[in-house]
C-alpha cells in the first residue's frame, strides 16, 4: 500500500526519523537514540519500588499503594492514547471499558454467583460458592469481553463525524455506568448487586494448583499487602500495553490511523478502509480498558457503579492530551503525573500549603477545577501536549503557520 | 436502497411500539397522563431555553459548547444569590417585579459570560484542528462546575419560591398549578424575541451570514468575530433565563444540575436537527414530554433510567437520522 502521508510530508530531517515517516522511506535500520526512550522507561519502571523507598517520606506522598492506582490510570490512558492519540476518535466515555472490565472480574471471581460451583486456578477456598476463575485467565476474558464492547458500541457510531462522536460515546458512558447501578432488579434477577457493588472479589495470584506445580514459582496469592508484587502486575500489563502500541503505531494499521486522523477523506481515497481501521482501534483502545478494569477491581477487591463517572473518562483523557497525543512516553509520564496529583498529591500539597499558609482549604475536592485549567490552558498554550509526537508537533505548528480559514482535517 | 427501508421499518415499529404504549398508560390513569403533561411542557420550555445555546453557536462555529449546561447552573446560582441578597421570600407583586429584575439581570450576566469565554477560550482556537476547542469546552465545563461548587457548596441548597404557588384550575380532578404555566408564559415570548433577532435585525442577518461561510461573510464587510461574540451573547442571556425559572421551578440549586440538564438539552438541540432553531424548541418539548411520561407514569421505567432514555434517543437520532426532525439534510464539507 502506498503511504498517503509520504507526500504530504515536508523532506525528512536528520538525525531521528519520526516512525511513520521512515516506514515510508523503507529505511528500518535503527539508530542508537532509538532506543533511549523504551531503555530509559523500563529501567525506570523497574526501580520504581527502589526509587520510592529512597523518596524522603516517600511513604507520606508516594506510597506504593497510591503508584498502584496510578499505574492503573497509565494503563488507561495508554489504551486511549490509540482511539484519540493514533487515529483521532474523540472518546469521552471510555470510562465505560474500564467499568465493563471491573464487572467482568467481579462476575467471574467472587461469591455473587452463589447458587453456582465453578472453579478454575483460582485463589479462592475450594469450597467457596460462586464462579472462581484465575485472575490471569479474567485478564484475557476481560480484554476479549471490552473488545466486543468496543466494536458493537463503535458499529453503528464510528460512520458519524468527530464531535457527534464524542457525544455519543458520552452517552454509552453514562449509560453503561447507570445500567449498572439499576441492574440489581432486572427483572426479578440481580445483576449487578446496583449501587452497592460486588465486593470481596477473589485474590490476584495463581491458586494453589500451580503454586505447588512450579514449587511456589507461581505464587498462590498476591495479597494487597504485597504491594511490590502487585506493582511488578501492573507494571508487566503497562508494558505490554507500550510494546503493543509503539509496534502498532509503526505497522501498517498504526499509519492507517494516523492517516485517518489527519485527513480522513484523503485516506479513504488511498484504499483505507475507514470504518475497519477505526474499529480496530475502538477495539485495541477497550482491550487495555478491559484489562485494566480487571486489575483494578482485582486491587481494591470490588467493582462498585461510583468509581465509573463521567469526570474519569475526562480525567483520562486530559492525561492523554496534557503528555502529548500520539506520543506514548509523554501520556505515561502525563498519566503518572495526574492519577498522582488527583489520588494524592493535591491533598498532600494542599495539605502542606494550608500548613504554611495557615489556610484551611479543602484542595482534594477542587482536583477537577485544576484538571479543567489544565484541559483549557494546554489547549490554549502548548496544544501539542507537553511531549509531542515529533510529526504531531510539526503539523499543529505549521497549521498555525498556514492562518488558513478553512478548518483541519477532521472536519469532514 | 435496501438498508434505508430496513431503518424506515425500524423506525415505524419503534413508533408503532411508543404508540401503545402511550395509549395503554393513558387509558390506565388519565390523570396521571395529565400531570406529567404539564411537567413535560415545563421541562420542554426550560430545556427549551438551554437547548437554543447549543443550536445557534453550533450553527455558527460547530461547536459544540460544553460548557453551556454549566452556564445555566452559573445563572441559577446568580439569580438565587441576588434573590437571597434582596431578603425577599414571600410572593407578592413586589417580589413578582423584582423577580422580572433578577431575570434580566441574570441574563446580562450569563451572556456576559458566554461572551467572555468565547474570547478567552474558543476564539484563539478558531483555526485549530476541530477537536481543540470540543476540549477546551469540557475543560472550561469544569471550570465552571467548580466555581459553582466552591460557590454554592456541596450539597443541594434549598432557595425560596417567589413564584405564585398555587393552584388555578383543576381539569378532570387534576389541579394545574401556575408556576409551569408562568414558565411557559414567559418562555415563549423570549422565543418569539430570538427568532424576530436572528430573523428580521442586522445582527441577525450577520449571524446567519457568517454561519453559511465565514469567509464570505468577511469579505463582506461583516466582523466575524463580532458576530460570533454576539451569538454567544444571545445564547446566555437564554441560559440565564432559564437559570433563575429552573430554580423557581424546583426551589433547589446544585452546583452539578448543569451538565445533566445541558446534555439533555443538547439532546432536544439534536433531535430537532443542531443548526435550526423552530428544532431545538420542537426537539425540547418533545425530550421534556418523553422524560416526563418516563418518570412519571404507571409504566414508566422510572427516573432512575431517565439518563439512559435521554442518551438512547441521542444515540438513536444520531446514527438513523443525523439531521434531526427539522434539520436539512447538510453535504459533508471538505
Amino acid at each position: 500500500m502506498a503511504d498517503p502521508l509520504a507526500d504530504r510530508q515536508p523532506a525528512p530531517q536528520a538525525g531521528r526519523p519520526v516512525g511513520a515517516l521512515k516506514a515510508s522511506f523503507g529505511d528500518r535500520r535503527r539508530h542508537v537514540g532509538d532506543w533511549i526512550w523504551p531503555v530509559g522507561f523500563l529501567i525506570l519502571a523497574l526501580a520504581v519500588p527502589y526509587i520510592q523507598k529512597l523518596l524522603p517520606d516517600g511513604n507520606e506522598w508516594m506510597d506504593m499503594r497510591t503508584v498502584i492506582t496510578c499505574m492503573v490510570f497509565v494503563l488507561l490512558a495508554i489504551g486511549l492514547n490509540i482511539v484519540v492519540g493514533y487515529a483521532g476518535l474523540l472518546d469521552l466515555g471510555y470510562v465505560a471499558f474500564w467499568a465493563i472490565g471491573a464487572y467482568v472480574f467481579a462476575w467471574l471471581a467472587s461469591t455473587f454467583w452463589n447458587n453456582q460451583e465453578f472453579h478454575l486456578f483460582s485463589t479462592a477456598k475450594e469450597t467457596a460458592a460462586g464462579i472462581h476463575v484465575s485472575f490471569w485467565l479474567v485478564i484475557i476474558v476481560g480484554a476479549i469481553v471490552c473488545a466486543i464492547a468496543g466494536v458493537l458500541i463503535g458499529a453503528p457510531t464510528l460512520r458519524l463525524r468527530g464531535d457527534y462522536l464524542a457525544i455519543v460515546t458520552l452517552g454509552f458512558g453514562e449509560i453503561i455506568p447507570q445500567a449498572v447501578r439499576n441492574g440489581d432488579q432486572v427483572g426479578e434477577t440481580n445483576i449487578t448487586n446496583g449501587a452497592k457493588g460486588i465486593n470481596g472479589l477473589d485474590k490476584m495470584g495463581f491458586g494453589s494448583t500451580l503454586d505447588s506445580a512450579t514449587g511456589g514459582f507461581l505464587p498462590e496469592v498476591v495479597l494487597s499487602r504485597d504491594v511490590i508484587p502487585r506493582y511488578y502486575i501492573i507494571m508487566l500489563f503497562c508494558v505490554l500495553a507500550v510494546f503493543i502500541s509503539l509496534r502498532l503505531r509503526e505497522g501498517k494499521l498504526g499509519r492507517a490511523w494516523i492517516a485517518i486522523r489527519e485527513d480522513e477523506l484523503a485516506a479513504s481515497a488511498m484504499g483505507i478502509a475507514l470504518m475497519r481501521t477505526k474499529l480496530w482501534a475502538y477495539a485495541i483502545g477497550a482491550c487495555f480498558g478491559g484489562v485494566a478494569g480487571v486489575f483494578y477491581a482485582a486491587h481494591i477487591g470490588g467493582a462498585n457503579p461510583d468509581s465509573f463517572f463521567f469526570n474519569i473518562s475526562v480525567l483520562i483523557l486530559c492525561m492523554v492530551i496534557l503528555g502529548g497525543m500520539g506520543n506514548v512516553y509523554g501520556v505515561i509520564l502525563g498519566a503518572f503525573f495526574l492519577a498522582w496529583l488527583n489520588f494524592k498529591g493535591l491533598e498532600f500539597l494542599g495539605d502542606s500549603f494550608n500548613r504554611a499558609a495557615g489556610t484551611d482549604i479543602a484542595w482534594a475536592d477542587k482536583s477537577f477545577l485544576f484538571f479543567g485549567i489544565i484541559l483549557v490552558a494546554t489547549m490554549l498554550l502548548r496544544p501539542e501536549g507537553l511531549l509531542p509526537a515529533a510529526r504531531q508537533k510539526r503539523l499543529i505548528t505549521e497549521r498555525v503557520d498556514e492562518q488558513s480559514s478553512t478548518l483541519a482535517p477532521g472536519h469532514i | 436502497m435496501r438498508q434505508v427501508t430496513g431503518k424506515g421499518l425500524a423506525a415505524v415499529g419503534l413508533l408503532v411500539a411508543v404508540a401503545v404504549w402511550l395509549v395503554w398508560n393513558f387509558s390506565e390513569s388519565p390523570a396521571a397522563f395529565l400531570r406529567v403533561s404539564i411537567i413535560g411542557l415545563q421541562n420542554g420550555a426550560l430545556y427549551a431555553l438551554i437547548a437554543l445555546g447549543y443550536t445557534l453557536v453550533y450553527g455558527i462555529i460547530e461547536l459544540i459548547n460544553f460548557a453551556h449546561g454549566d452556564l445555566f447552573m452559573l445563572g441559577s446560582l446568580f439569580g438565587m444569590f441576588l434573590l437571597a441578597q434582596s431578603g425577599q421570600d414571600a410572593s407578592n407583586p413586589a417580589t413578582w417585579l423584582l423577580l422580572i429584575g433578577i431575570i434580566a439581570a441574570t441574563m446580562v450576566f450569563c451572556g456576559t459570560l458566554n461572551m467572555t469565554i468565547e474570547r478567552v477560550a474558543y476564539r484563539p482556537l478558531r483555526n485549530a484542528p476541530k477537536l481543540a476547542p470540543l476540549i477546551t469546552a469540557i475543560g472550561m465545563s469544569f471550570i465552571l462546575q467548580n466555581i459553582g461548587l466552591i460557590w454554592n457548596g456541596p450539597g443541594q441548597v434549598s432557595v425560596p419560591v417567589v413564584l405564585p404557588n398555587e393552584v388555578l384550575f383543576t381539569i378532570g380532578g387534576v389541579g394545574i398549578n401556575s408556576i409551569p404555566l408562568i414558565i411557559v408564559g414567559v418562555t415563549i415570548p423570549l422565543l418569539l424575541l430570538l427568532t424576530w433577532i436572528v430573523r428580521s435585525t442586522k445582527p441577525g442577518k450577520a449571524m446567519r451570514a457568517t454561519a453559511q461561510d465565514a469567509d464570505g461573510a468577511r469579505l463582506m464587510g461583516i466582523n466575524v468575530n463580532r458576530t460570533i461574540a454576539f451569538t454567544f451573547a444571545l445564547g446566555g442571556l437564554m441560559a440565564g433565563a432559564a437559570g433563575v425559572l429552573y430554580a423557581q421551578a424546583v426551589s433547589t440549586t446544585r452546583w452539578d444540575q448543569g451538565f445533566q440538564l445541558g446534555l439533555i438539552s443538547f439532546t432536544a438541540a439534536v433531535l430537532g436537527g443542531i443548526g435550526n432553531l423552530r428544532g431545538a424548541v420542537l426537539g425540547a418539548v418533545l425530550i421534556g414530554f418523553i422524560q416526563a411520561l418516563n418518570e412519571g407514569l404507571p409504566h414508566g421505567a422510572g427516573a432512575q433510567w431517565s439518563q439512559s432514555l435521554v442518551f438512547s434517543i441521542l444515540i438513536l437520532i444520531l446514527v438513523f437520522k443525523p439531521e434531526g426532525l427539522l434539520g436539512e439534510q447538510t453535504p459533508e464539507k471538505v
